[in-house]
């Protein structure tokens, strides 16, 4: 691992102005960065450890949302009570993922920074534009089979890795930001980004900054009552989804008032099927339904010569996380 | 040697077969396993060092390494580890598994695959079960660390370490350590009323249900054990589990 200097920051302002150095990082869990730095994927001139900032809270908001702190780690988030009835979905993405070892580690800041698990960004001796921009994707034409079938690129075909943001996107959570010129709100589905001619850039972030949290908007408690969270994968569990889905619906009688779909692991950030959610919504439920939502949310969907299969596999998955999450109830 | 023997767990009532197992420490004074393995290896490689013809280019080339990376600064860090208090001196890049295993000769600590993808350097940090392999120990100032070394009370194991032995949780004993480390600190997440990813329904928070056997592979299910040994590792947690005072969770759950 290449040296580095080593910055113990205890409030906000501090780590911003020490991140916004160039070949700065930021070190809170550490589960992703500390691997890449192993490898030599990552090899930052300082980290920034941002353990001892007062960013780990989770509170209820006077609006009757939830703020999950930066800093919250994912297992206390996932066991937080108020997150377990108001936003069941997202606790169910949270424990679908990874270990118990890395969840008490993983940060719900960080947990949206992981970075693509694609072999070929791993290896540091292969070509990769994500991370080197320039020398090609090894994955085109390479082992592509966990990678992605929506969204991607001729520069790029990687899928983002994590489980927890598949919920928080179908739930329109917002990420508060804060960096060098203040403070910012953004939308999650503005936060992730498709690879396009960048994809170097998981995140539409500026240089130094900061997620200081993550909001859970009130309205989105509507769906406490059905949502389910489908994961895919080659073995029972610890391993990253081929396939993944984040369901939920709010009924109003026999009727679909509003639904979510959020697919995992087939595009290169977590992919809202807005497609399927307009077919769903005002229809009453059932399984020809769930399947027209199915194939008008992979209706874009291109597979490569390992991967083809996460086509077919995501609209069945769809089909079973939407029968799951209408039979579910109070 | 000496010093690491000494730091060894001692017990005078357990054979003397595998001073390297988490659960059989050995007596004092005789040749252990890890100091037969530290000395022959050493003497192997001066040995094939002074033979072989490239010894001179290998040296050399070490050495301009050295030179081209100047040596991280240290740094100060304080850490409780199993009970006793530490000021240390670490290189930013050290894992706290590194740290445990180089530095600190605490050895029980296993590196399994060291990018967290096995759970054989689980350790409790402030008693929540953690890898030690992707954690900077000095983003771990002023913790309260306990490794395998630290679970037993003098010769008295551990109840999992006991249970450990009992089901014959283990072949080889390379995961062992990190095994009932992960389990020690996931029955204190389940005593805290934490779910998993196969618990029915997140929605329903308090008291829970005795750990089903579905459960503890869930929640076990960051420890890969290569021989297999996963019915007598259940079955270890399963015993352990049941035997716990319950009045935690329902003091919770009343709060």
């Amino acid at each position: 691992m290449k040296p580095f200097a080593f910055t113990r920051a205890t409030d906000a302002d501090t780590a911003v102005q020490a991140a916004t150095q160039p070949g700065a990082r930021f070190l809170a869990g550490g589960t992703n960065i500390v691997d890449l730095m192993k490898e030599g994927v990552e090899a930052p001139d300082r980290l920034v450890d941002i353990n001892r900032l007062p960013l780990a809270a989770i509170e209820a908001q006077p609006g009757g949302g939830l703020r999950l702190g930066a800093l919250a780690r994912n297992s206390d988030t996932a066991n937080h009570p108020v997150l377990r009835t108001r936003y069941p979905l997202v606790a169910q993405a949270i424990l679908a993922g990874a270990s118990g070892q890395l969840r008490n580690a993983a940060t719900n800041g960080g947990n949206l920074r992981q970075r693509t698990r694609c072999p070929y960004f791993y290896d540091v001796t292969q070509p990769c534009n994500k991370r080197e921009p320039g020398t090609g994707c090894s994955a085109l034409q390479g082992f592509n089979r966990n990678h992605a079938v929506l969204g991607t690129s001729a520069k790029c075909i990687a899928s983002y890795p994590g489980d927890m943001a598949q919920a928080l996107h179908a739930l329109d959570a917002v990420v508060q930001l804060q960096g060098p010129s203040g403070r910012r709100t953004i939308p999650i589905a503005l936060f992730h980004r498709l690879p396009g001619e960048t994809p170097e850039l998981d995140a539409n972030l500026a240089p130094g900054e900061l997620i200081t949290a993550i909001d859970l908007p009130a309205e989105s408690a509507r769906f406490a009552q059905r949502s389910h969270y489908l994961k895919v994968r080659d073995r029972a569990s610890y391993a990253f989804a081929l396939v993944s889905v984040a369901a939920a619906l709010d009924m109003e009688g026999s009727r679909i008032r509003q639904a979510r779909v959020c697919l995992g692991g087939v595009a290169h950030m977590p992919w809202r099927a807005r497609e399927a959610e307009a077919l769903l919504q005002g229809a009453e439920p059932n399984m020809a339904l769930f399947r027209q939502a199915a194939e008008a949310a992979l209706a874009g969907a291109t597979g490569f010569e390992h991967n083809r299969f996460k086509i077919e596999l995501a609209k069945r998955s769809i089909v079973r996380a939407l029968e799951t999450t209408s039979r579910s109830t109070a | 040697m000496t010093s690491l023997l000494s730091d060894e767990r001692q017990a005078d009532d357990l054979p003397d077969d595998d001073s390297n197992s988490p659960l059989l420490p050995s007596p004092a004074g005789q040749l252990t396993r890890r100091a037969f393995l530290a000395e022959s290896g050493t003497t192997g490689i001066a040995g094939i060092l002074a033979s072989a013809p490239m010894a001179a280019s290998v040296a050399s080339a070490a050495q301009a390494n050295a030179d081209a990376a100047p040596p991280s600064s240290s740094m100060a860090l304080a850490l409780r580890v199993n009970g006793k208090p530490h000021a240390l001196q670490v290189d930013p890049r050290t894992t706290l598994l590194d740290l445990l295993r180089e530095q600190m000769a605490l050895p029980g600590t296993k590196k399994g695959c060291d990018h967290g993808q096995c759970g054989a350097c689980t350790v409790l940090v402030n008693g929540r079960r953690i890898n030690s392999c992707l954690a900077l120990a000095l983003s771990h100032d002023g913790a309260e660390i306990t490794t395998i070394e630290g679970l037993a009370r003098g010769s008295e194991l551990h109840p999992m370490q006991a249970a450990f032995i009992k089901h014959d949780g283990f072949q080889c004993g390379y995961c062992t350590s990190g095994q009932i480390c992960s389990a020690v600190g996931m029955l204190r997440e389940a005593e805290q009323g934490a779910p998993s990813h196969v618990t029915a329904d997140v929605r329903r928070t308090g008291p829970m249900a005795p750990l089903s056997d579905a459960e503890i592979r869930e929640r076990m299910s960051g420890n890969i054990c290569r021989c297999g040994a996963y019915p007598g590792i259940v079955a270890a947690v399963r015993e352990v589990s049941l035997a716990m005072p319950r009045a935690a969770s329902s003091r919770r759950s009343r709060a």
